[in-house]
């Protein structure tokens, strides 16, 4: 191997000047939506921008990861998100003006009694803090992420699930006008909509796991997955579902998305593993998105200390 | 169709004085693509970026270059045949580009790595070869290797010129994962190109000057 150090976790410059840069220009006193109000010329110039919701005074995780942080202009501009588009380029803009706000999050199957949750009221209840995490896509590509979210499993434990809730399904908002991605094409659409996700329980009961409202102490951009997405961040990228608008609790192992779409390639559990190439793309390293150098990937992406032990017993190569 | 209509009065001099035009508009998607370089607007991931472009308009250039001959055909402009060479030779150096972003920028070197990635991966197996099969075709392209080859052997030889726009989309279509319009929209315009090719028998060529086929 040409390549073959010990994995480097970059030690690192704590946070990102940038970073600091974008803290400092955070409003103060939170709730953004008063800023909308209070200002309606700034709202007429600018009205994305106006109306971004700010998290104060965020606490940082002890789960974090200690790594330079992927630029905010990178995190948000170079997105696989299929519902806009199937270029990476193309969702930034064209969730530009996507309206996250009202927005419903309704959680059935396998629990005391199903509930529908206004996102904001969601994290009033579950308020969020910040977590920095690796994120891998199955292209061989990573990012250092700053999310805002709180873990899955608060929102679960507080459902009450039955005994005969095994498993966790997510779906994304199915909405061809807002999402241009979702139309039929002349050669067919790109997805079966709506996009599909699945976790075993423990997996969605583990603390790593989070529902993401925001990055970069803002809210999520459209193209990010506003308002709400899944973040698993052992698991190849397209795991962790966007705009979610449907959480059910189930006996049965769900299908994704993209297990439906080329089961040969796609598995259900897709946890990051240089060991297990894809048939067409090598997992043994990656470019972390701004480097020149690629660099190995990690077994779970890093994660192995916290999540191997769910895989005990488990054959690896079926946990693609 | 005006297929061997009355020709406009001397238009070889117009196809000669254009040619310089059509080089430049040829190196505009280079030019383009250094501008973004030194102006860093590639985005988040330049080379990523690069090697679609690069890998976009080799194709591109290798159906312009098969659009000539058709193209003579309808219309009677036999001048359009000047362009063909300096065309194909373009479609090489932009595929040189791709290659060498991937063996530099992408793998930097990393040679066995690039090896494992060809073999282990049809995508990028269908592209080198079609990559190979220009080297030959580019190597053959000057007056002098012609006039060596003796007029039908370059011609056989140069019937690659079909094969590799093929093993083009090939490549492009197995590395999409899901979305398939772009290939298939080249698919379609490399099917009408070829299928012109069907529909007339190619003269046969007796001179020793550049022939006129296979285009
Ligand atoms: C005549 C030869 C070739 C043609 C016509 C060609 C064409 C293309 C095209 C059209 C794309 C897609 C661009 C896009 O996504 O917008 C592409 C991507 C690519 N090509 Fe080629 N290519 C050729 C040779 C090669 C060779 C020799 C290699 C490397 C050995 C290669 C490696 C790649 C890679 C790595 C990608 C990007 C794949 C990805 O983004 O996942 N190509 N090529």
């Amino acid at each position: 191997m040409l390549i073959n150090k010990p994995a480097d976790l970059r030690p690192s410059e704590i946070t990102d000047r940038r970073y600091f840069e974008r803290r400092r220009e955070l409003l103060k006193g939170g709730a953004a939506a008063a800023v909308g109000l209070a200002a309606p010329g700034l709202l007429a110039l600018s009205p994305a921008a106006a109306a971004k919701i700010k998290f104060e005074q965020l606490k940082r995780s002890e789960l974090s990861a200690d790594e330079e942080l992927t630029p905010y202009e990178s995190v948000t501009s170079y997105n696989n998100f299929y519902e806009f588009s199937t270029d990476k380029k193309e969702p930034a803009e064209l969730a530009r003006n996507f309206k996250s706000r009202p927005w419903t999050i309704t959680v059935e199957g396998e629990i005391g009694q199903p509930k529908t949750f206004d996102v904001d009221e969601l994290i009033k209840l579950f308020p969020p803090e910040e977590r920095i995490y690796r994120l891998r896509c199955v292209e061989a590509w990573s990012m250092v992420i700053p999310w805002v979210g709180f873990p899955l499993g608060n929102l679960i434990r507080s459902l009450a699930p039955t005994s005969r809730a095994k498993f966790v399904e997510f779906e994304t908002l199915h909405d061809p006008e807002r999402m241009p991605g979702q139309r039929p094409s002349l050669f067919g659409g790109s997805l079966e909509w709506p996009y599909r996700e699945g976790l075993r329980i423990d997996e969605a009961m583990h603390p790593l796991t989070i529902l993401a409202v925001g990055l970069y102490g803002e809210e999520l951009p459209g193209q990010n997955g506003a308002p709400i997405r899944l973040v698993v961040p052992w698991k190849y990228g397209f795991k962790s579902i966007k705009s979610i608008v449907r959480i059910r609790l189930v006996e049965q192992q769900p299908v994704n998305t993209w297990q439906a779409q080329a089961p040969g390639e796609y598995g259900f559990f897709a946890n990051v593993n240089p060991d297990v190439a894809h048939p067409r793309w090598s997992q043994a390293r990656e470019r972390r998105v701004g480097d020149f150098f690629k660099r190995p990937t990690l077994p779970f992406n890093g994660y192995a200390d916290q999540v191997a032990d769910l895989y005990r017993g488990m054959d690896p190569r079926k946990l693609y | 169709m005006p297929v061997g209509s009355e020709r406009a009065p001397d238009p070889q001099r117009w196809f000669r004085r254009l040619k310089p035009l059509v080089f430049l508009a040829c190196l505009g998607p280079a030019a383009m693509l250094s501008y973004r370089a030194m102006t860093g607007t590639l985005g988040a991931e330049p080379i990523d970026e690069i090697t679609g472009v690069t890998g976009q308009w080799t194709l591109r250039m290798l159906l312009i270059t098969l659009l000539i001959t058709p193209l003579r055909q309808l219309t009677g402009w036999h001048g359009l045949i000047r362009w063909r060479r300096m065309l194909g030779l373009f479609a090489f150096s932009y595929a040189v580009l791709h290659f060498l972003t991937y063996v530099v920028l992408d793998q930097f070197f990393a040679w066995n790595f690039i090896i494992e990635d060809i073999i282990e991966h049809p995508y990028v197996l269908v592209g080198f070869t079609a990559f190979i099969l220009l080297l030959p075709l580019a190597f053959t392209s000057t007056d002098a290797m012609v006039r060596r080859l003796g007029g039908r052997r370059w011609r056989r030889l140069h019937r690659l010129a079909y094969l590799v726009p093929v093993l083009g989309v090939l490549h492009f279509w197995w590395q999409v994962k899901s979305d398939i319009s772009e290939p298939a929209v080249y698919s379609l315009l490399l099917s009408v190109l070829l299928a012109s090719r069907l529909r007339r028998p190619q003269p046969r060529a007796t001179g020793a000057a550049p022939p006129a086929t296979p285009g």
